[in-house]
């Protein structure tokens, strides 16, 4: 990581400490906005969040690998989450999942060369009556077809309109 | 408070979810309500409210099985072995998390019950890589032991038949077979709560989740302090200590090398019970021939190094005393002890910026390293290249101690092994001696008079009561037993994590001559520490002594000590990570009654009047304490590592 | 049975503002009081008596007291509370409001679950419009109490949703649920008093104060008081959400929402029971087939098997791991699945199996592992013909 990227890094943290406070129960906001900003939770960030709030850098790790919306490798501006659950199964996320594969040319659990992707699968996201459905980022898409992946993933490309919410992202994030 | 309670304290370290939540007690145990009566498999039993159902049962003798239990620990209930019937659940209970607060009807082995534990003990052996005879563990390993007792004759959900995870070794120090863990988490418990070192967690979750460090990186890279304590309370044998015993016997087997052991005192109060003794049962003379009977040249005894630490890190004492009283000048005190090799790593990585206080003194095992590869050496005329001294310790920080680059100032590697008292017992097995039928016989000369004071090394306080008679008897000139009782200074003793003593020196008498050799000495009289008032400390567990550097960072009453004892394991060295295996409170304190009636039965009990010390400081640290000889030889710098390696 | 069972029926109809005035009007025994009178009981699944829950929180002493609103809706199949959350949150507000003056909390924290993060800002923004009305804030209503909502999000863990795992993630820990007793409405969020209640519970209490304990207890059985909501999902005509009274046939929901040809229905998601064609006549209700509302339809053409199989792979990655049963038995079961689809599995193993269901369900340490076996369970013991001697793996 670049010294200013590291730099920037700190500064971030020091200010989410700040809004949420030095407490234990501020671990979780504080790591979803990095997250967020920063497509990962690197190791440094971890050391850096468990200095601010007195833990240990080991406590913050076993929690970024708890959830499964927080980790510690690098994720794509767009982190498309196809739910696997049931409904949407039945409803036909196969065929979907296959097309999201075949069009960005990873698998699941992997991010674009580019950085622009990744994909993953998602335990039920309560849109059991309109599957299948997908997250990107926050947003929710339902009753996608494999022809309908393919309008979701230009949108994405066009890295403007409502879904570039991770503009403001540095790529040097990644390294 | 009890034990259990404190682990429960809102400044407890370990999640919520791994804490017994436990109802306040009623102070007043004759309260109307104090006590309740449950059945317990048709027995009544009156117990305290609040008490779990584990302690209920153990009140009647009732066993329950348990597994990530540890009397030491906090209540976590998820090893589920320890499941009960209580009348009136649709599910079963933990008996160790579940408090009792109203009167239960509890079944501790119905067809529910034992279904139940049995298939429990199926899943954790369906994970848990058991080769039982290659195991460190065999015969001595909670999980076959609740096999052997639950009967399991096949393994219902399959058996592991090739590891799957590698061995951490990086450490000098501290094993970790992650193929053997049943993520219990009781090392997370002794790690993160117990000790507040803050290593082992948990991470992933569900079928994924293991106990694991930051970033997953090996225990050599991250802020382990090789204290051992997860060690001492891992019920299978997924943590371990570096074990040297091949080397020890190669050693021993090469007749061009001069194999000598020191061996420190807690070992020999617990080595007996990997023979079956019950804890507590001191075989200090027996262990002296069964160590000659396998080989070992030379039995000495690190008692002798220990009364030599205090005369070197009282006499730094004194003379930090005599800069900051009398020549007013910027010195670092309370000055801290430095004999535990898990509270200096402890120091280094978690409060660097406070390594001035540190003695200089290297620790008994150390000093004892370079005495022998220099003075010993010379006076038997022995090549040190060929000398291997290995330190019998029960400490598994000792092991990295002595790898410690700076720890060569004999010109060789002062302490080639250090073994731990597991290790002893094994090779002793391994030899075919029967360690309590052995003769009895004294350590050799020259360094086997020790004195009283060097036993008590191995407890809580026992450093501080040591340097206390020496100092007490150097600056009055008085017997310190006329002001304690056949010296001893109670007030250090004891079990209570952080304990602070004031005694003030009576009157002042003569500098005594061991000092003077000294030519440095910048004083030639006590007169300045006439009337002074001598303010100490003890802490053991790495948890109380974050609690005394922060009360001394903030200024606190601890930061008006002058010396403080600092032992990184529970109890002192009796409760090291190289002990025998199981570690309780109450075999903590049987091992201590050991120590002290050893130290009771020593004609001499002061450091200063060791007569091999004072003959060592006549022949050969001719410059006396803290001279230029004995600084190159017997003190030692530091490291700051800080919290981050990189 | 109604014309019109699609959607919120009742809580479209629920001014919110009445029901926190109807509310402030009464003493906190009072508000209880008639909680307890309108037989209202969690909508979340486990079906635990609201106004017990209430009164033994308003009960316990605590230096703060916490209301917390469980918006972590993960059990499969289950989508009801993103709708409420989306069309009426001011009845969950108003309903925790309600809750906060009956226990004494000042603050309260909705735990939205990270998935529904696009829910946030819309309900940001109808909290400071509350606070604008004097709806929330230091003086509610002009009266001298006080009550504030804070939202919480999620981070993508379904055991979450079990209570105590979730206080224990809003104090920044691995989502672990504690061992209990003692119960979070005596030591909860940081030590104290909390009472945690589902989306939709709340949302009863505000239709509750708003239209009367009497009418709340006069819908559904008499062990089953209200309305309900279900959220209706797989081989159906019109999956949605849909109110019926507690107490009706799995066969009349299966009419309303065009499913009359289903082989079987999956009541209370993953963790729920699957219900065969054969006891369409059972009801869903607190004392027949409970749920916390989500009912997955099984056309005839479905592969039971492949219904069990997503279930277990949703509970083996969703268990938290702490406990040996759920960690360890939850792989289990997968692996036997696996066995049954490759047609390797005895009798006498599959037997094994079921035994260690039925262990998983006493000896978890949670809800999550004591019901996570329920789903194979029933399959096995409806469809074990189905199951066994496969020579053709799983149909899609």
């Amino acid at each position: 990581m670049l010294l200013t990227e590291q730099q920037r890094l700190k500064e971030d943290i020091g200010r989410l400490v700040e809004r949420y406070g030095a407490e234990r129960s501020s671990l979780i906001p504080v790591l979803q906005d990095v997250q967020a900003e920063y497509g990962q939770i690197s190791e440094y960030a971890m050391q850096e969040v468990a200095d601010h709030l007195g833990i240990h850098p080991v406590e913050v790790y076993s929690v970024v690998t708890f959830y499964a919306f927080l980790g510690e490798t690098y994720q794509g501006k767009f982190v498309i989450r196809l739910c696997r659950t049931i409904s949407c199964d039945m409803a036909g996320k196969e065929k979907v999942a296959r097309q999201l594969e075949n069009d960005l040319g990873i698998t699941f659990g992997q991010t674009t060369k580019d950085g622009k992707f990744s994909l993953e699968w998602a335990n039920c996201i309560g849109m059991c009556d309109q599957g299948p459905a997908l997250l990107v980022n926050d947003h929710v898409f339902t009753s996608v077809t494999s022809e309908k992946v393919h309008d979701i993933l230009q949108l994405c490309r066009k890295s403007f309109g409502p879904l570039a919410v991770h503009d403001n992202r540095h790529e040097e994030a990644r390294a | 408070m009890s034990d259990q309670e404190k682990a429960n304290t809102a400044t407890s370290r370990a999640p919520v979810s791994q804490r017994g939540h436990l109802v306040k007690m009623p102070t007043d145990g004759t309260a109307i309500g104090a006590l309740v009566t449950v059945s317990i498999d048709g027995q009544d039993v009156k117990v305290p409210l609040g008490s779990t159902i584990l302690e209920a049962a153990k009140q009647i003798g009732v066993k329950i099985p348990t597994l990530c239990y540890h009397e030491d620990l906090c209540i976590a209930g998820v090893c589920r072995i320890c499941v009960v019937e209580v009348e009136g659940q649709r599910t079963l209970q933990a008996a160790c998390a579940y408090p009792i607060t109203s009167p239960l009807k509890i079944h501790t082995h119905t067809r529910k019950v034992r279904q139940s534990r049995r298939r429990i003990l199926d899943l954790l052996l369906s994970k848990h890589y058991g080769e039982c005879y290659s195991c460190f563990r065999n015969t001595n390993c909670e999980l076959q032991t609740l096999a052997a007792e639950y009967g399991v004759d096949f393994f219902r959900f399959g058996h592991p038949d090739k590891p799957s995870s590698e061995l951490d070794n990086s450490s000098y120090s501290v094993q970790r077979d992650m193929n053997k863990c049943i993520l219990c988490r009781r090392c997370v418990r002794t790690c993160i709560d117990l000790q507040e070192v803050g290593v082992l967690e948990a991470v992933h979750r569900g079928d994924k989740t293991r106990i694991s460090t930051f970033m997953d990186k090996p225990l050599a890279e991250v802020v382990c302090i090789n204290c051992g304590q997860c060690i001492n309370r891992c019920p299978t044998a997924a943590l371990g200590a570096a074990d040297p015993t091949d080397d020890v016997w190669r050693d021993i087997n090469d007749p061009t090398k001069h194999v000598v052991i020191q061996t420190a005192p807690a070992p020999r109060a617990a080595i007996g019970e990997c023979f079956g003794l019950p804890p507590g049962t001191p075989l200090t003379f027996e262990m002296n021939s069964a160590l000659r009977a396998i080989g070992f040249d030379k039995v000495f005894d690190t008692n002798f190094t220990a009364d030599l630490t205090i005369i070197e890190e009282g006499t730094e004492l004194i003379l930090r005393l005599h800069k900051a009283l009398v020549e007013k000048q910027q010195v670092a005190l309370p000055q801290f002890t430095s004999c535990s090799p898990g509270w200096v790593k402890y120091i280094e990585h978690f409060y660097p910026e406070m390594l001035p206080h540190m003695s200089s003194a290297k620790s008994p095992q150390q000093m004892f390293g370079s005495v022998i590869k220099t003075y010993y050496a010379k006076l038997n005329n022995i090549d040190p290249a060929s000398i291997v001294t290995v330190a019998l310790m029960p400490c598994s920080a000792k092991k990295f101690e002595c790898n410690r680059p700076e720890m060569a100032s004999s010109g060789y590697k002062d302490v080639d092994y250090g073994l731990v008292t597991r290790e002893l017992a094994q090779m002793f097995k391994e030899a075919g001696i029967e360690l309590p039928k052995m003769p009895k016989s004294d350590f050799d000369d020259p360094f086997g008079t020790a004195t009283g004071s060097g036993v008590i090394f191995g407890a809580t306080g026992g450093v501080m009561e040591a340097a206390l008679r020496t100092v007490i008897e150097l600056v009055s000139g008085m017997k310190v037993e006329n002001l304690y009782d056949h010296a001893n200074i109670l007030p250090v003793r004891g079990f209570e994590g952080i304990r602070y003593v004031e005694l003030t020196i009576p009157k002042v008498g003569p500098v005594p001559e061991l000092l003077k050799t000294n030519k440095h000495l910048p004083f030639d009289s006590w007169d300045w520490l006439a009337g002074a008032t001598l303010k100490v400390a003890v802490a053991h567990g790495t948890a109380n002594a974050k609690k005394v550097l922060e009360d001394i960072k903030a200024g606190g009453k601890l930061s008006e000590c002058h010396f403080i004892e600092f032992m990184a394991c529970p109890g002192g060295c009796l409760g090291g990570g190289g002990m025998p295996i199981p570690t309780s409170p109450a075999i903590r304190a049987a091992r201590a009654k050991a120590i002290y009636a050893e130290d009771a039965a020593y004609e001499v009990r002061k450091s200063h009047e060791n007569p091999a010390v004072i003959r060592l400081y006549n022949e050969f640290l001719t410059d006396g304490p803290n001279g230029h000889t004995a600084h190159h030889l017997l003190h030692t710098t530091y490291t700051p590592r800080g919290k981050y390696i990189t | 049975m109604s014309a019109n069972r699609k959607g919120l029926v009742t809580f479209s109809t629920i001014d919110p503002n009445a029901a926190l005035a109807a509310a402030v009007a009464k003493t906190r025994a009072e508000i209880i009081g008639e909680v307890t009178a309108s037989k209202l009981k969690g909508r979340g699944g486990a079906g635990f008596p609201t106004g017990v829950k209430w009164n033994l929180a308003a009960a316990a002493k605590g230096d703060a007291k916490y209301v917390i609103c469980n918006a972590d809706e993960g059990e499969p199949g289950t989508f009801k509370d993103r709708v409420i959350l989306a069309e009426v949150p001011d009845l969950v507000f108003a309903g925790m409001t309600i809750g906060g003056i009956a226990i004494g909390a000042v603050k309260g924290i909705i735990y939205l679950r990270g998935e529904y993060t696009y829910l946030r800002e819309q309900l940001e923004s109808a909290l400071a419009k509350r606070r604008a009305a004097g709806l929330l804030g230091p003086q509610v209503m002009d009266k001298a109490v006080a009550f504030d909502i804070e939202i919480r999000m999620g981070s993508g863990a379904y055991v979450c949703g079990e209570e105590t795992a979730l206080i224990e993630s809003l104090e920044g820990q691995r989502g672990e649920p504690r061992n209990r007793p003692p119960f979070p409405v005596d030591t909860g969020f940081m030590g104290q008093p909390t009472i945690v209640n589902n989306v939709e519970t709340f949302a009863c209490v505000a239709a509750i104060f708003a239209k009367g304990a009497a009418w709340f207890a006069s819908i559904g059985t008499e062990k089953s008081t209200g309305p309900k909501l279900f959220s209706v999902s797989g081989d159906c005509a019109r999956p949605g959400v849909y109110e019926f009274p507690l107490g009706i046939m799995v066969s009349e929901l299966l009419r309303e929402v065009g499913g009359e040809n289903a082989k079987a229905v999956q009541i209370g998601g993953a963790s729920g029971h699957c219900v065969p064609s054969s006891e369409f006549t059972r009801t869903l209700s607190y004392e027949d087939v409970s749920t916390g509302g989500s009912v997955m339809v099984f056309g005839p053409q479905r592969d039971m098997l492949a219904v069990a199989k997503n279930f277990m792979e949703f509970f083996v990655e969703e268990s938290c791991g702490q406990c040996t049963p759920c960690r360890e038995g939850n792989a289990k079961l997968l692996e036997g699945i696996e066995m049954l689809e490759e047609g390797r599995c005895s009798a006498a193993y599959l037997d094994e199996l079921t035994k260690l269901g039925e262990v998983m369900q006493l000896a978890s340490k949670c809800g999550l592992g004591q019901s996570s076996p329920n789903a194979f369970l029933s399959i096995v013991s409806h469809f074990q013909d189905e199951l066994m001697g496969r020579t053709h793996g799983l149909v899609r």
